[in-house]
């Protein structure tokens, strides 16, 4: 127990000055998905069921390729960025840090292995 | 983490049914939240019966003539019964609302109240909102200048005062605040739609000097991002206020000065 003010406890450690460049980002990424979700959807969906040459060729255009990779990368840096968003609204203390790491972990690490297989194609 | 069950101690059971009152005809079924931190028992659903013919129209009036002449110890907080001062803030039939603007005409069926929920209970209907108002502190609801104090009076055109319009009326009821499960979840750290309706009140204010200061207290994580623009804060508002488009304000006014 601590003998700490009402004042004390509802000001804490104060503010942390940051906040604003995350809902930023957030708010541009999600209307770069808005565009890029549907000619991604598109650009795949044409080539859906196709034989590996045809695809490969395909991926070798720079439009469907750039669009790919740039929808990879962009998706999941706007899940990066609502995931760590979700976690600091439900989970506290050590577990909140914890899962903020590893889910950043998972998200760099899908992008990388997303846009770099998207290269390997387009190269 | 968050708490998905109740703590033991907290769970509700039946409570007392208190008898019908003799003779009535019109009668219309009450439930009430009880608990008394005196007695170490659990919080409880009592039953009570009102004879509408004697009664007023609104919840509080209910609540009054239960407690005068059924029940003397139900305990809630009620002053100006005229949705001025902000007390009788309390759950009824789901909706957070204030007990004197609410009629029971609004209520199908039994009419089922519970305190403001999501804060520590002090007594039956009674919510301590002692965190709530140290929030609304912090936020330094008041005018702050720094220019000298005119002769006069700080002076403010008919168009910047009506943009005060919408967000002076807040009485601080709380309703709002325990209506955002945002706030629910995190309300040690985010200040919640009512501090931060009040915080843009001043913000906006033409004639307060510590813009800047107020809004750098406000860019935080926690304090101001945890809206998610739930908007169960602008749909329980009693006074038809809209916290969340003051926030969406203030969002606005942070992405203003980074981008």
């Amino acid at each position: 127990m601590a003998f700490l003010t009402d004042r004390k406890r509802a000001t804490g450690m104060g503010s942390a000055r940051s906040g604003t460049e995350h809902h930023w980002m957030m708010m541009v990424t999600s209307v770069a998905l808005l565009i890029l979700i549907p000619v991604f959807v598109f650009t795949f969906g044409s080539i859906l069921g196709s034989s590996y040459e045809e695809v490969l060729a395909y991926y070798q255009r720079p439009l469907p390729a750039a669009v790919a990779a740039l929808t990879i990368a962009i998706g999941f840096f706007h899940f990066r960025k609502g995931v760590q968003t979700l976690i600091e609204d439900y989970v506290h203390g050590v577990a909140r840090k914890g899962l903020i790491i590893a889910m950043i972990c998972l998200s760099y690490g899908a992008a990388a292995l997303g846009v770099l297989s998207v290269l390997r194609l387009a190269l | 983490m968050v708490q998905l069950t109740l703590p033991k101690n907290s769970r509700m059971v039946t409570g007392k049914t208190w008898p019908k009152p003799e003779g009535a005809t019109n009668l219309r079924k009450v439930q009430i939240y009880r608990w008394n931190p005196d007695d170490g028992k659990n919080p409880s659903l009592d039953t009570y019966f009102v004879d509408m013919d004697t009664c007023g129209p609104m919840i509080l009036d209910a609540l009054i003539k239960i407690k005068n002449e059924i029940d003397p110890t139900l305990t809630f907080r009620r002053s100006c019964r005229e949705g001025i001062c902000g007390s009788c803030a309390m759950n009824i039939d789901g909706i957070n609302t204030l007990a004197c603007i609410y009629g029971m005409d609004d209520v199908k069926g039994d009419i089922k109240v519970y305190p403001l929920p999501h804060m520590p209970v002090i007594k039956d209907l009674i919510p301590d909102l002692t965190h709530f108002y140290a929030q609304h502190a912090s936020i330094m609801p008041w005018l702050e200048t720094k220019t000298n104090r005119p002769a006069k009076e700080w002076k403010q055109s008919i168009e910047d005062r009506k943009k005060l319009d919408g967000l002076y009326e807040c009485v601080m009821c709380a309703s709002c605040s325990t209506s955002c499960p945002s706030y629910w979840w995190n309300g040690d750290r985010y200040l919640g739609p009512a501090a931060l309706l009040h915080a843009y009140r001043w913000i906006i204010d033409s004639r307060d000097e510590a813009t800047g200061e107020r809004l750098d207290e406000l860019e935080d994580p926690f304090k101001l991002y945890r809206c998610h623009t739930i908007m169960n804060c602008a749909k329980t508002c009693p006074k038809g206020l809209n916290p969340a488009k003051a926030i969406a304000h203030i969002k606005e006014m942070m992405v203003e000065r980074i981008v």
